[in-house]
């Protein structure tokens, strides 16, 4: 009964001859949380840069919503639709407002005409509870203002996932919370989810499954729960003591 | 604008060393020149008495009042608003450079006849020419700024020899070999496409460099972004990246915008009755060079100022995103 949204199988990737991804294996089904944590350089965003093909892997299957992810750029394309992405550093488009950020994708893919656009935009930032700053431009913001847009705008396309790349890394203290906020009302509400973060507290509460990486491979897996306390193998304790010292 | 300090300053012309240094350079200068047989002697004559016996008494003076002159005008101008400081500076320049060609004793009658043809006929062709080269050259310059960054071999190759040829060769030497070499493969062209083949081309290089350069300025991650919601190449270039690229490209383009409207006078070597060709012509039958030269310099001038306008509109408007 259960549906695959992401469906990766013995999945390896080389930078020249640097070996990033081993032999990766992970299904990500309807409705999951996953959260992707590790040490730096271990892969984690080159991994979930590969389920929408920022990055090519060069052995093994993708497969996002049923569609394979190979060199035909239809495919990909059509990939891309389905599969929303929010970055490290927002990356949202300085040139246009907040509100014109949010509708162009509908806008210019789907042939969503301009008001409905707007209508679809405007109810996105009222979910991530911005509609006030829909005039400005991106500049204007706050760091967790626009990463909410951000996200906001991937939402605007409707995703059947959504996949976060260190979403809280670049910002201030004071506005990770808000962006987490963000993310777990939109867990709540049944999003598929896959996030790369060091957050544990957000990964304790709102994932599914803990996967940990180190040196390009799944090291290990599991509920939050038996993960946080009961972690089996070593270099997850190491990670864990460093990073729940302090 | 440089980033201003916070720190309140005096303004330098306000201060008495520069004033002082300022007025002793002027003095020096002036001092010697012997000024007292022109206009200026003669306002002087109660002061000097007659000007062309007033000797070293004549000069000293002369010199000190210009000097004294020339001090007060700084120190009030440093008084004013930047805008009206901007302003009264600007039209002190062109006084100054209209009481030099005074100097010529050109003929004004000479110019006035002569004006309606040279801004009918040359300065029309050399607008025509330069502003058909000028949107040649731009889609020349994004397909070969697309060309240079692209990762296919045949569209780097093509485009990098484009570029060093085309800026590695003197435009006059291109126009020649448009206008002569052409022929010789059996294609006759006429001396204005000619021109304007060889100026869209030599520029069309020359940009794709700046618009290679722009869009290389653009962060990765605008890339990602439009590509991860799915936008194609051709969308995440027309409406991320070449926005975005603009303001970067636009200063080096109206500096190209410029000096494509004067190098245009290099088409004249073939013929082409454009501004530079006439005021030679018209101005080699009566053997009054100056006064031809110096009208169609003049055009230019107030053609280079329009340019020069637009382009600050222009960057006006894409300033608006980066207002906080």
């Amino acid at each position: 009964m259960s549906e695959k949204i992401i469906d990766v199988r013995n999945v390896s990737k080389w930078y020249g001859s640097f070996r990033v991804l081993t032999d990766v294996n992970l299904t990500v089904e309807k409705g999951e949380r996953i959260v992707i944590c590790g040490p730096s350089g271990s892969g984690k965003s080159t991994l979930i840069r590969c389920f929408n093909r920022l990055e090519a892997h060069q052995e093994g299957d993708i497969v996002v919503n049923g569609i394979p992810l190979h060199d035909k750029m239809r495919n990909v394309a059509e990939v891309r639709k389905n599969v929303g992405m929010v970055f490290q550093h927002f990356n949202l488009f300085p040139h246009m407002t907040v509100l014109m950020n949010c509708m162009v994708g509908p806008m210019w893919i789907k042939g969503v005409s301009q008001a409905e656009a707007r209508k679809t935009a405007l109810q996105f930032l009222e979910r991530v509870r911005i509609p006030e700053q829909a005039d400005k431009f991106p500049v204007q913001l706050s760091g967790g203002q626009q990463q909410r847009v951000a996200i906001a705008r991937s939402l605007c396309m409707q995703p059947a996932v959504m996949l976060f790349d260190e979403p809280t890394s670049a910002l201030d203290p004071e506005m990770v919370s808000e962006v987490l906020d963000t993310m777990t009302s939109l867990a709540r509400d049944g999003m598929t989810m896959v996030c790369v973060t060091h957050e544990m507290a957000f990964a304790r509460a709102v994932a599914d499954r803990v996967i940990f990486m180190n040196a390009g491979q799944i090291v290990e897996q599991g509920k939050p729960d038996d993960f946080f306390s009961n972690p089996q193998h070593e270099r997850t304790k190491l990670f864990l003591s460093q990073i729940l010292k302090h | 604008m440089l980033y201003p300090d916070t720190v309140e300053s005096e303004v330098l012309v306000h201060k008495p060393w520069f004033v002082g240094v300022m007025f002793a350079a002027i003095f020096a200068l002036f001092l010697a020149f012997d000024l007292s047989g022109t206009l200026l002697g003669e306002l002087m004559r109660p002061v000097i008495g007659e000007p062309l016996e007033s000797g070293i008494y004549g000069r000293f003076a002369i010199a000190f009042v210009i000097a004294a002159l020339f001090c007060l005008n700084v120190v009030l101008i440093g008084f004013a608003s930047l805008r009206v400081q901007i302003t009264i500076v600007w039209l002190e320049l062109l006084l100054l450079f209209l009481a030099f060609f005074k100097t010529f004793n050109l003929s004004l009658p000479f110019m006035a006849e002569k004006l309606p043809f040279l801004v009918t006929q040359g300065l029309f062709t050399t607008i025509y020419v330069s502003a058909i080269s000028i949107v040649i050259a731009s889609a020349i310059a994004i397909l070969g700024a697309v060309a240079k960054l692209s990762t296919n071999g045949f569209a780097y190759a093509i485009a990098s020899f484009y570029t060093s040829f085309f800026r590695g060769l003197p435009l006059l030497m291109q126009v020649y070999l448009i206008y002569l070499g052409l022929p010789q493969l059996g294609f006759v062209i006429d001396a204005v496409p000619a021109g304007i083949l060889a100026l869209s081309l030599c520029y069309g290089a020359y940009m794709t460099e700046i618009f290679r350069s722009g869009i290389q300025s653009i962060d990765r991650g605008q890339w990602e972004a439009s590509r991860s919601i799915g936008f194609g190449f051709g969308i995440t270039m027309r409406k991320i990246i070449l926005p975005q690229a603009l303001p970067v490209i636009i200063p080096p383009t109206g500096n190209q915008f410029i000096s494509m409207l004067k190098d245009s006078s290099l088409v004249s070597v073939i013929g082409v009755w454009e501004l530079m060709f006439l005021a030679r012509t018209l101005g080699q039958k009566s053997f009054q060079h100056m006064e031809m030269l110096i009208s169609a310099a003049m055009l230019y001038w107030v053609v280079s100022i329009c340019l020069e306008l637009i382009q600050s509109r222009i960057e006006r408007h894409y300033a608006r995103s980066k207002i906080r």
